[in-house]
């Protein structure tokens, strides 16, 4: 992390810039009621009779770069135009709810990871608090604010994870190599913190694995004040431009109520004007403590969908200098041996803290019988988990309800009617993750 | 931390499509989860009086977001004839989760539109997630190979 990036605070000034920088303004077309593209070769308001011979199915995937990993999609075409949809998944199955019965709730924490690559740290926190909800324990406050920090942390990384491979799909491959640059960023912090820069195993049923590294408070100001100074080059590259708001406005749109109806949350629902975020509406962690706004779109089009994911990375930038200034000291994990290990120091001195330390990682601490569905907004919607003890050291059954599994249901309905040539850029609107969606 | 308050059902096979739009007429907008569970090694679980333990269990999160409330639908569906009612009328959210629940853990969903297999591959036999299904192992391709003279 260098010390010699400039720093930019403000919002970009259109005054400051040179002549022709009006074309690159936002007119006033967001003020008009947005229709797609495609509605007007909408194939079912065609008045020509036809067989089921004038339509073509085309294989879109699984190996198509811009499927967003091996996602396939059946695309019944007339013409240009998509009439429906059926998204084919699977391809990346690998049973891992399966795995989890086999697994004790400390080696748990490794393979939820996995699944959301894109969030690691969002299922590591859901599976945890669902195993403290059974278990019981109350987690010292720096725990909770080192999740929260983490959390954010997450939600940037992924978002802008998201706006590169958005970017990329829109043809703007300048926006792919910025998203990746600033996601190196986050990355390298996480390096720091947890070893890793991807299925961290970070935060554990107890707390923590480890406290945050010294210095953590520059790193998380020169994240914050350079990804939020570039998240308004992003607007000058992207928001404003009409290339770009041509191709995202009045695509993909979806109602209020046909998202509530097709269970999708996160920014699909947002973005039909729904303030549902988990983080405020039923608070986890200390949310209830910092302040954010739930960003909310109207049209519920990609560009609504886009502008949240934007807008959040400058809410999770407002909460991480919240949590960087409210960070209380103490135990990053509790202190109750049965569920975490001792220092390692404490184990070459004590007797019961070897004994303690064999027992954790070898069978694991029991978990009271019970079942839990506990939820946390993850970058991608509801990430919930339902976890069902019998009272052993292994969880009986552990359900993970991924938030883009169930959001790919509504792809056909935001495909339908559009053109193909926007398919692409509505299925990362949507932003699978397949790794979770097979899981 | 302990976990949000949720309503606990514990609904009747036979009553449960009915119970869940009793649920959904009761300001429930968005069903969350639908997911199974195979007690098959853990018959003892605590039920409520008047429940009797089948080996399935059919679980339903479902969310109010107006009255920021859950809750919770259990079914207890047998071995003998594992079928329940589709939501799909209901939800067309659950359709993919429905088709989860059938294609790993084999509970039928009545008026499912497409009940097909979702996660594993068409051919596939048998329902990996009940606790009767092996894990599996994938075999050591040289164990039993001679040793270097």
């Amino acid at each position: 992390m260098s010390d010699d990036v400039t720093v930019k605070t403000e919002p970009w000034d259109p005054a400051e810039t040179a002549e022709g920088a009006q074309e690159t303004l936002p007119d006033a077309k967001s003020k008009v009621l947005r229709l797609p593209e495609g509605a007007v070769g909408d194939a079912t308001q065609i008045d020509i009779e036809r067989g089921d011979d004038d339509t073509m199915i085309i294989n879109m995937g699984p190996q198509h770069p811009s499927t967003h990993g091996v996602l396939r999609l059946m695309l019944e075409l007339d013409g240009e135009v998509v009439v429906r949809t059926k998204p084919i998944i699977g391809y990346l199955h690998t049973g891992m709810e399966k795995t989890a019965e086999e697994l004790t709730y400390v080696q748990g924490a490794t393979n939820v990871t996995r699944m959301d690559y894109l969030a690691p740290l969002h299922n590591e926190l859901c599976f945890s608090l669902a195993v403290e909800s059974l278990l019981g324990v109350e987690l010292p406050p720096r725990a909770i604010w080192v999740r929260m920090l983490m959390a954010e942390l997450d939600r940037l990384c992924s978002h802008l994870m998201w706006m590169a491979t958005n970017g990329m799909d829109l043809g703007s491959t300048s926006m792919m190599i910025y998203g990746f640059r600033e996601r190196e960023m986050v990355l390298n912090f996480y390096e720091k913190t947890t070893g890793l820069r991807m299925n961290h195993n970070f935060i554990r049923p107890g707390g923590t694995a480890a406290d945050l590294p010294d210095g953590w408070e520059d790193d998380i100001t020169v994240i914050c004040d350079t990804i939020l100074a570039r998240s308004y080059e992003y607007d000058e590259l992207l928001t404003g431009q009409p290339i770009f708001r041509e191709r995202t406005e009045g695509v993909g749109a979806i109602t209020a109520a046909e998202a509530l109806a097709l269970s999708a949350t996160g920014p699909i629902l947002r973005s039909t004007g729904v303030p549902w975020d988990l983080r405020r509406t039923m608070p986890y962690l200390a949310y209830d403590q910092v302040e954010f706004d739930v960003i909310v779109g109207t049209y519920g089009d990609n560009f609504d969908r886009y502008s949240i994911r934007l807008n959040e990375i400058r809410e999770s930038i407002r909460i991480l200098r919240q949590v960087r200034d409210a960070m209380p000291s103490g135990d990053y994990r509790v202190q109750d041996r049965k569920v975490t290990p001792p220092p390692r120091g404490r184990i070459d001195e004590s007797m019961e803290a070897l004994i303690h330390h064999f027992k954790v990682f070898t069978e694991g601490f029991r978990v009271p019988e019970g079942e839990v569905y506990m939820t946390v907004e993850s970058p991608r919607g509801e990430l919930g988990c339902y976890l069902v003890s019998d009272g052993s050291s292994k969880p009986y059954r552990l359900h993970v309800r991924g938030p883009s599994f169930v959001n790919l249901q509504s792809l056909p309905h935001l495909l339908a009617g559009g053109l193909v040539a926007d398919a692409v850029a509505v299925i990362s609107s949507v932003d699978p993750v397949m790794g979770e969606v097979d899981r | 931390m302990s976990a949000p308050a949720v309503e606990l059902i514990f609904a009747p096979r036979a009553d449960y499509h009915d119970v869940v739009a009793a649920k959904r007429a009761d300001g429930f907008e968005l069903c969350s989860d639908v997911c199974a569970v195979d007690y098959l090694r853990h018959p003892g679980r605590p039920l409520p009086d008047g429940v009797d333990p089948e080996r399935f269990e059919v679980v339903v999160n479902l969310l109010s977001l107006s009255a920021r409330r859950r809750a919770r639908v259990r079914v207890q569906v047998p071995e003998s004839d594992p079928v329940v009612p589709t939501l799909f009328d209901l939800y067309p959210g659950t359709e993919a989760m429905e088709r989860e629940v059938f294609d790993l853990m084999g509970i039928r969903f009545a008026g499912h539109p497409d009940l097909t297999r979702i996660l594993m591959p068409e051919d596939w036999e048998g329902h990996p997630l009940r606790k009767d299904y092996g894990v599996g192992r994938v075999p050591v391709q040289f164990k039993e190979a001679p040793g270097p003279r």
